[in-house]
Parts: structure tokens; C-alpha cells; sequence
């Protein structure tokens, strides 16, 4: 692996439920999405929910933490709770007009609305 | 006691490093203060963001740059 230094400021980190439905594949990939575009850094929520000190502490340095969750039901954002850390830009797709189905064909219409929304969050001051 | 300096040696990582040895120092405590460089085993622990300091195998902050009184604490004094 190439010796990369990892001193970059997470400022912003980005975790999606990536949940069993449609929602919860959109939230992934509008997690991937804002890192590959380099607004955030997506982080693993499995990793917080195994209260990993490693993934834990990162997490803490960052300015910001956003959760994007597939549905009310907010698995990201209570995972992210419970391991004592602070939710400071919420998106529970649900609210935002996409209905939670088993369809795992995703509509990339629906992804980059998301992805549109998580921007509008992120532009406001904190 | 074991403390760990995660990173790859840029100058964040060096300044953890004094600040842990200035901790220690006031403390006067044994200690072995090691610098892990090794990518792999930053990744082990789980860390997305570096410098990282460890006490003893456990994470105690990442991606910031703790100062010797706050590392004072994470120390047990015997």
C-alpha cells in the first residue's frame, strides 16, 4: 500500500445507514458520493455501532458529522448516539419524498435529489 | 506503560510525539514512547484520521493533537 499520510482534516464525515431497502442503497450512495466529490469522507457506521475506539475518536475530530438515514426508524443517527457522538446534519430520506421499498433498481434521480439535499444541509452554518 | 504515536511522520504526528514525551515527562512516569508508521496497523485500529495516540493498545484521540495536560489524564499514575 502506498505510504499515504492521513493528517488530512476529516472535517466533515459522512455516514449512511445503508439499510435493507431502497432508502438505506440510496443513503450508501450518496455517502459515496460526497466523498468521491470530496465534500465529506464517508466513514463506517458498522465501525461506530462496534464502538471501535479508532473509528470512534476519528470521528470525534470532525467538524461536522453527517448522518443520512434511509427511514424515521434513524439507525445511523441513534448508532452514532449511542457511541457518545453528535449528529450535527440530519437526512432521513423518507421525509424527503421517496417512499422505503424492496426495489434495489435505484433511481439515480432519486440519489442525486439526495445528494442535492445533503449540499443544501452542508451549506448552512453550524 | 506503552504509548503509541500513530502516524506517518508528518510534522502532526512529531508534535504528538513531544507532547506525549513533555506528559511523561511531568508525570515521571516509565513509559515507552513508540511511533508506528506501519499503514496496517494504523488501519488495525480502526482509524480513519491521523496523528493518533494510543495508551496501553487503547485509542485515545484521533485526528487532533492532544496537549500534555490532556494526555496527563489518560496516563495512570501508580
Amino acid at each position: 500500500m502506498a505510504k499515504e499520510c492521513l493528517c488530512q482534516a476529516n472535517e466533515i464525515v459522512v455516514f449512511s445507514c445503508s439499510g435493507g431497502s431502497n432508502c438505506g442503497q440510496i443513503a450508501n450512495d450518496v455517502a459515496v458520493r460526497l466523498t468521491e466529490e470530496g465534500i465529506g469522507m464517508l466513514f463506517c457506521l458498522a465501525g461506530i455501532g462496534a464502538h471501535v475506539p479508532g473509528m470512534i475518536e476519528s470521528a470525534r475530530s470532525a467538524k461536522r458529522i453527517v448522518a443520512i438515514d434511509g427511514c424515521s426508524v434513524a439507525c445511523a443517527k441513534k448508532t452514532i448516539e449511542h457511541a457518545g457522538l453528535n449528529v450535527t446534519d440530519y437526512i432521513d430520506i423518507t421525509k424527503e419524498g421517496i417512499a422505503k421499498n424492496k426495489d434495489f433498481k435505484l433511481s439515480q434521480q432519486d440519489i442525486l435529489f439526495i445528494v442535492k439535499r445533503a449540499k443544501q444541509e452542508l451549506a448552512r452554518e453550524r | 506503560m506503552k504509548i503509541e504515536i500513530l502516524g506517518m511522520g508528518c510534522p502532526k504526528c512529531k508534535k504528538l510525539y513531544e507532547n506525549a514525551q513533555a506528559a511523561v515527562k511531568e508525570l515521571n512516569v516509565q513509559a515507552e514512547i513508540v511511533k508506528v508508521e506501519d499503514i496496517q496497523k494504523i488501519i488495525d485500529y480502526g482509524l480513519m484520521s491521523t496523528p493518533a495516540i494510543a495508551i496501553d493498545g487503547e485509542i485515545k484521540a484521533a485526528g487532533r493533537i492532544p496537549a500534555p495536560d490532556e494526555i496527563k489524564k489518560w496516563i495512570p499514575v501508580k
